[in-house]
């Protein structure tokens, strides 16, 4: 691990002043993540801030019906909590779904929102990774690309998304909060907050330089059967090779009368199809809105059993739904 | 980023040598307290929590296995609750409670999670063993708050601790001598006893 200076702000505003001031600054919060890349210096940090003591670890009701999650609230206190057990199933399925119960104690909302790939070449030093050196090339695509995405993937990169728990904000419609050194606040939208690889795979989220989550802010419950289904290599503490998160309402003879889906290990960010929602609702047919989902996808040598994978996945969660 | 002719770096981890705009380590006055014990140490900061239990506080009960997160032998209890100490910085737990599989008996009496251990035979080599034990006695605690896990049917509601629910529960910890029935047999001896 390289040397690095460790702060600890005692505020937000402290916490961005710093984030902003210093070249090369990263925050900490769980560091499950950060930590670990890190240890391989594929994270280099000069300055480390260590923002644990904030007060960003709250879960409250929102005056719309809804929830405003604490940065810092940990990813098992969040599964853990009533109103997400009871009214956003799918988030805790999720979060269940996702690593261990050790690593759920310490990961935050946040981090697991900027979570890095787990590809095989991002993590080694000595092979080409455009995420981690950009320019350098990929050597996923020609290489061994089992966990790699099919859909929304570029010439520079074909990394995927390894969080669950984005999965599930994705089909809930998530907005994220932030704050900047001036003291400015915004809120971006779950789907705009992942981008897609394009040329700038090093870039994977809409945060600005120096930019800190604050919240996480859930809309108010979206009646339905909430489901989240991964299919991974083994039976727990594993990366998904595909997941599906699904809110499915039903309605005459258990027909969909809607539905939200919104997959995971497809893509660089948590893949989601409007279109593909309402053609399942209008056809009952999961294999049709898998055809709309997967029309773009390409596989690239190892991880073309995805391409199929997501369709049975979908079918299972359909039927799953149907019979719940 | 490929490692340079002079480097002599493990595969992926390239030579420890300085770039010159390195920041010079940085030692920062720390105090920890260990299984109800208080101690002053000034350590770098890059200091993990496992190191500084095991080289600069000496108990070594606490395992280093990978060092990534990935096999939970280094699992203590923080503030009740179980963490990786691999993947924790010493620095962020100052004033933190820790207690690691040396503080869990009393005296000479085992936790129970240890005696079950004993009488189960959850072990062969006993590498993985004080993670296991401390993984054990954050998991009782989760379980008894009601939480659920990815194998609870309804996750409103409340689970009994099966066999599945202890498997589940228990995998961010690996053991290498596949130890694993007994390992559930003692946990689910135990967890049934007043902890």
């Amino acid at each position: 691990m390289k040397a690095f200076t460790y702060e600890r702000p005692d505020s937000v505003a402290a916490a961005a002043s710093l984030a902003a001031e210093r070249p090369n600054a990263r925050l900490i919060a769980g560091g499950t993540n950060l930590l670990d890349l890190m240890k391989l210096q594929i994270e280099t940090p000069t300055t480390l801030i260590d923002v644990n003591r904030l007060p960003l670890d709250q879960v409250a009701d929102t005056p719309e019906g809804g929830l405003r999650v604490g940065a810092l609230v940990r990813n098992a206190d969040l599964a853990a909590h009533p109103r997400v057990r009871k009214e956003y199933g799918v988030l805790a399925k999720a979060l269940l779904a996702g690593a261990s119960g050790q690593l759920r104690n310490k990961a935050t909302t946040a981090g697991n929102l900027l979570q890095r790939t787990r590809c095989y070449y991002f993590y080694d030093t000595s092979k080409p990774c455009n995420k981690r050196a950009p320019g350098s090339g990929c050597a996923a695509i020609g290489g061994y690309n089992r966990i790699m995405a099919v859909l929304g993937a570029s010439e520079s990169c074909i990394a995927t998304n390894p969080s669950d728990m984005n999965v599930a904000l994705r089909a809930l419609d998530a907005t994220v909060e932030t704050a900047d050194a001036g003291g400015g606040a915004r809120t971006i939208p779950i789907a705009a907050f992942h981008r897609l690889p394009g040329d700038t795979p090093e870039i994977e989220t809409a945060l600005r330089p120096g930019e800190i989550i604050t919240a996480v802010s859930l809309p108010k419950p979206v009646p339905g059967i909430h489901l989240y289904r991964k299919v991974r290599d083994r039976a727990s503490y594993a990366f998904a090779t595909v997941s599906v998160a699904a809110i499915v309402a039903k309605g005459d003879g258990g027909r969909p009368s809607a539905a939200r889906l919104a997959f995971g290990g497809l893509a660089h960010k948590p893949w989601r199809d409007e279109t593909a929602e309402r053609i399942l609702v209008e056809t009952g047919s999961a294999d049709a809105a898998a055809d709309r989902v997967l029309a773009g996808a390409r596989g690239y040598g190892s991880n073309d059993f995805k391409i199929p994978l997501a369709r049975r996945t979908l079918r299972a969660v359909m039927d799953e739904a149907a019979h719940a | 980023m490929a490692a340079g002719a002079a480097s002599f770096g493990w595969p992926g981890h390239p030579s420890a040598a300085p770039a010159p705009d390195d920041p010079a380590p940085q030692m920062l006055p720390l105090r920890l307290t260990v299984n109800g014990r208080g101690h002053d140490l000034r350590l770098d900061s890059r200091t993990t929590l496992l190191d500084a239990l095991r080289e600069h506080i000496g108990l070594t009960g606490t395992k280093k296995g990978c060092d990534h997160g990935q096999c939970g032998a280094c699992t203590v209890l923080v503030e009740g609750r179980r963490i990786n100490s691999c993947l924790t910085l010493a620095a962020m737990h100052e004033g933190d409670a820790v207690t690691t599989v040396e503080g869990l008996a009393k005296g000479e009496a085992l936790h129970p999670i240890q005696a079950a251990f004993i009488a189960h035979d959850g072990f062969q080599c006993g590498y993985c063993t004080p993670g296991q034990i401390c993984s054990a006695v954050g998991m009782l605690a989760e379980a008894r708050a009601g939480w659920p896990s990815h194998v609870t049917a309804d996750i409103a509601g409340t689970a009994a601790l099966s066999d599945a629910e202890i498997r589940e529960r228990m995998s961010g910890n690996l053991c290498r001598c596949s130890a694993y029935p007994n390992i559930v047999a003692a946990i689910r001896d135990a967890a049934g006893s007043d902890l």
